[in-house]
């Protein structure tokens, strides 16, 4: 015991001081600020540029258009041969000629632009947007249709879920959509997981059995508490960084808020973008979709993450070194040993997509219990608050799979280290199963 | 008293017998040849030794006790590949393995710093394994190997890689653990460091123990009558019917002499016949042609 103890020491320690890994905790989450400061910055972003445009509409279909902050529009009188010459004197940047609209029924109107530099993307969206709102409202006025009727028409439909037994608690409209958030999120983060300390624990398998430190260190542990040494080690390191990074990501998200003043709620890019939410509503939506996380059993949820965490590493871990113990030296022959891993991995990611679409079908039921993709497939689903039943099932497979597994890959572990040299097929690793000690 | 016994070891690899009912004994406190060719099976036997894999039959006693698993610590294993974690500093690692081996964390860090000033090495302390030179890494790894006080020391192929001093430097290091009583089985196929150092030796050969004994014993058992001699003046005319000339020089001559003929006698002749005789010795065969008459013969 004390030997393992050893061993989980110099693992985890290793690379928790390592430079790299401490770089590479430190500064995800910085890189994850970064991305936020420039999102947030940019979709703020408008050009300083101002500029000015004289507008020629003869016809006065525009009844007038307001200003922006980086545009101004200026209503002309003079023909368009005129202002072509005096544009610039006049100081304007750009003339922009409305024809005559011939027949009300066009759904299509082309406007002239003229100006001498490029027009930007952002600026040709706003402007065009602008000039659809004028001429709608010219369109309803020449049609004589009444304005109000017309707005009737659109009626934005809200589902309400509730209960059909009064003694439970309300659910919200955001509730389907905040455990899907939550779900995917934490399914991907064991996905990510499970890729990387798996890896991590493959490729140091490797290194000791290609720097040939595995005969000396065999000569005084025994392989299992080697290889168990190794996988608790790594997942002690995964567990650290990913506890920093859950502390450092949001905690760096509430400070740019505070500092930045980036106003989440109310940003004027989601207006520009086309989705016709009312500030107001998007301050509901939020209070809302902060409540329902508020109201999720986090007490249930974050313990059974910890253990769905710890569950698919050591189930995925130990699958990971028994490869490694095979491929050494020839990396050449990695990835055709490696791929029967990832392949339930990735099969678990896909059908967790689908799941949290769909969080009380079978296909979510069973593969939540299926141990080779519960890890990822269950805490996705752990939002919805899956039947208790389903949940222990789920866990219980997964503990007698991860131990059957652990058993499994340590067996291969124990006669790949000291096998150099011949061709690894699958046939080969199986035979090792049988082998004495 | 026997610090290392082998009685009908048998181990086998799926279709392969690695090691044939190899019985061998080893002396307290000597130098010990485990010989033979590549892939005749010492490093399975090794491996037994020290607990890595059990044997299919067969027992191993260790001071006498059956193979157990205190014995392990009582042991230490340079394999003939050997390697250590490159990223690890020199002291740490040390500490480490030292640990893993049973030291307490007060003990190793004494033996460590004992052995960094015998080799004048202290200060590699905190440098990186990688940072190392090969013959630097080795210094490094036989320290690992002895730094928990082994009763019983292997080494395999341990001069492998090193330039003189560092072979001399390990040699002598040897002939010191000898002298504190530790038994030493020295692994190898190279014959013409065995003869120089070791004192008992055993040639395994496709599993099999094939030849065992004092190096002393097995010289002589494969003696040929062979005996060189330096002289001076002139050889009797006849004296190439005492036996076969197998080598002729002005001075100097081998001679196998006839197996009803003894070297007295032929001296003797020698010195009757008025040939002035500078010097006179029998040739024993190297153990590198006994090794190869051995293996050649199955």
């Amino acid at each position: 015991m004390n030997k393992l103890w050893l061993i989980i020491k110099r693992e985890y320690f290793t690379r928790v001081k390592n430079k790299m890994f401490i770089l590479t905790t430190l500064l995800t989450p910085l890189a994850f600020a970064l991305y936020l400061f420039v999102v947030m910055g940019i979709s703020d972003y408008q050009s300083d540029d101002l500029r000015r445009v004289a507008v020629l509409d003869k016809e006065n279909i525009l009844n007038g258009l307001s200003d922006e902050s980086n545009v101004n529009f200026k209503f002309e009188n003079a023909s368009l041969g005129e202002l072509k010459e005096t544009y610039k004197e006049k100081n304007y940047d750009a003339i922009m000629v409305i024809p005559p609209i011939k027949n009300i029924q066009d759904t299509r109107l082309t406007v002239f632009y003229y100006s001498d530099g490029a027009l930007g993307l952002d600026m040709r969206f706003m402007i065009e947007k602008k000039l659809q709102k004028s001429i709608r409202k010219y369109k309803i006025k020449a049609l004589s249709l009444d304005a109000k009727q017309l707005e009737a028409l659109d009626t934005k439909v809200s589902i309400n879920p509730e209960p059909i037994d009064d003694t439970k608690a309300d659910v919200s409209p955001m509730a389907a959509g905040v455990g899907a958030a939550i779900g995917g999120m934490m399914g991907f983060i064991m996905y990510i997981a499970v890729f990387i300390y798996g890896m991590m624990v493959m490729k140091s398998v490797m290194e000791e059995k290609t720097s040939r430190i595995v005969e000396v260190m065999i000569s005084s542990v025994k392989p299992f508490q080697l290889l168990m040494g190794k996988i608790i080690g790594v997942g002690a390191v995964g567990l650290t960084q990913l506890t920093i990074w859950a502390i450092l990501i949001p905690g760096i998200a509430f400070l740019m808020q505070i500092f930045f003043g980036f106003d989440m709620s109310g940003s004027e890019d989601l207006s520009t973008a086309g989705a016709e939410i009312d500030p107001d509503d998007m301050q509901a939506m939020v209070a809302q979709v902060t409540t329902e996380i508020k109201a999720l059993n986090w007490w249930a949820i974050f313990p059974l993450f910890l253990f769905y965490f710890l569950g698919g590493y050591f189930l995925y871990a130990s699958m990971f070194a028994a490869v490694g113990s095979a491929i050494g030296d020839d990396l050449g022959q990695g990835n055709s040993l490696t791929m029967p891993i990832t392949i339930p991995v990735i099969m678990a990611f896909v059908i967790m997509v689908v799941v949290i679409r769909a969080p009380y079908s079978s296909l979510a039921t069973w593969s939540s219990i299926f141990p080779l993709f519960s890890p990822i497939i269950m805490p996705a689903r752990l939002a919805f608050s899956p039947p208790w039943w389903e949940i222990l099932l789920s866990m219980v497979v997964l503990v007698a799979t991860c131990v059957f597994f652990v058993w499994l890959s340590a067996r291969i572990y124990r006669v790949g280290i000291l096998m150099y040299g011949k061709k690894i097929s699958f046939k080969e690793i199986g035979k090792w199963l049988f082998y004495k000690g | 008293m026997n610090i290392l016994s082998l009685k009908n070891v048998v181990k086998k690899y799926q279709h392969h017998l690695a090691v044939d009912e190899v019985s061998f004994d080893m002396p307290e406190g000597c130098i010990f040849g485990l010989l033979g060719p590549n892939g005749a099976g010492k490093t399975s036997i090794i491996r037994i030794i020290t607990s890595i894999t059990r044997a299919d039959s067969g027992t191993v006693y260790l001071n006498g006790e059956p193979l157990n698993s205190k014995h392990p610590a009582q042991i230490g294993y340079m394999p003939e590949e050997r390697g250590l974690y490159k990223k690890m500093e020199v002291g740490e690692h040390i500490m480490y393995l030292a640990q893993l081996r049973g030291l307490a964390k007060a003990d190793a860090k004494r033996e460590v710093d004992y052995w960094l000033e015998k080799f004048e090495i202290k200060d590699w302390w905190n440098k990186k394994v990688e940072e190392l030179s090969k013959g630097m890494q080795q210094k490094i790894q036989f320290i690992s190997t002895v730094i928990h006080r082994p009763k019983l020391l292997i080494l395999d192929e341990p001069f492998s890689g090193l330039d003189p001093i560092n072979a001399n430097l390990i040699k002598d290091e040897i002939y010191e653990m000898k002298k504190k009583g530790v038994s030493i089985i020295f692994s190898t196929h190279r014959m013409e460091q065995v003869e120089k150092i070791c004192e008992h030796i055993v040639l395994i050969n496709q599993g099999k123990n094939v030849l065992e004994g004092t190096v002393k014993e097995v010289k002589n058992q494969y003696k040929e009558n062979k005996f060189e001699f330096k002289y001076e003046g002139t050889l009797p005319d006849n004296f190439n019917e005492h036996g076969n000339i197998v080598q002729e020089s002005p001075g100097e001559v081998v001679i196998q002499l006839n197996p009803d003929e003894s070297s007295n006698d032929f001296l003797k002749y020698l010195i009757n016949n008025n040939t002035r005789i500078n010097s006179f010795n029998e040739i024993l065969p190297t153990l590198n042609e006994v090794f190869i008459r051995k293996v050649k013969s199955i």
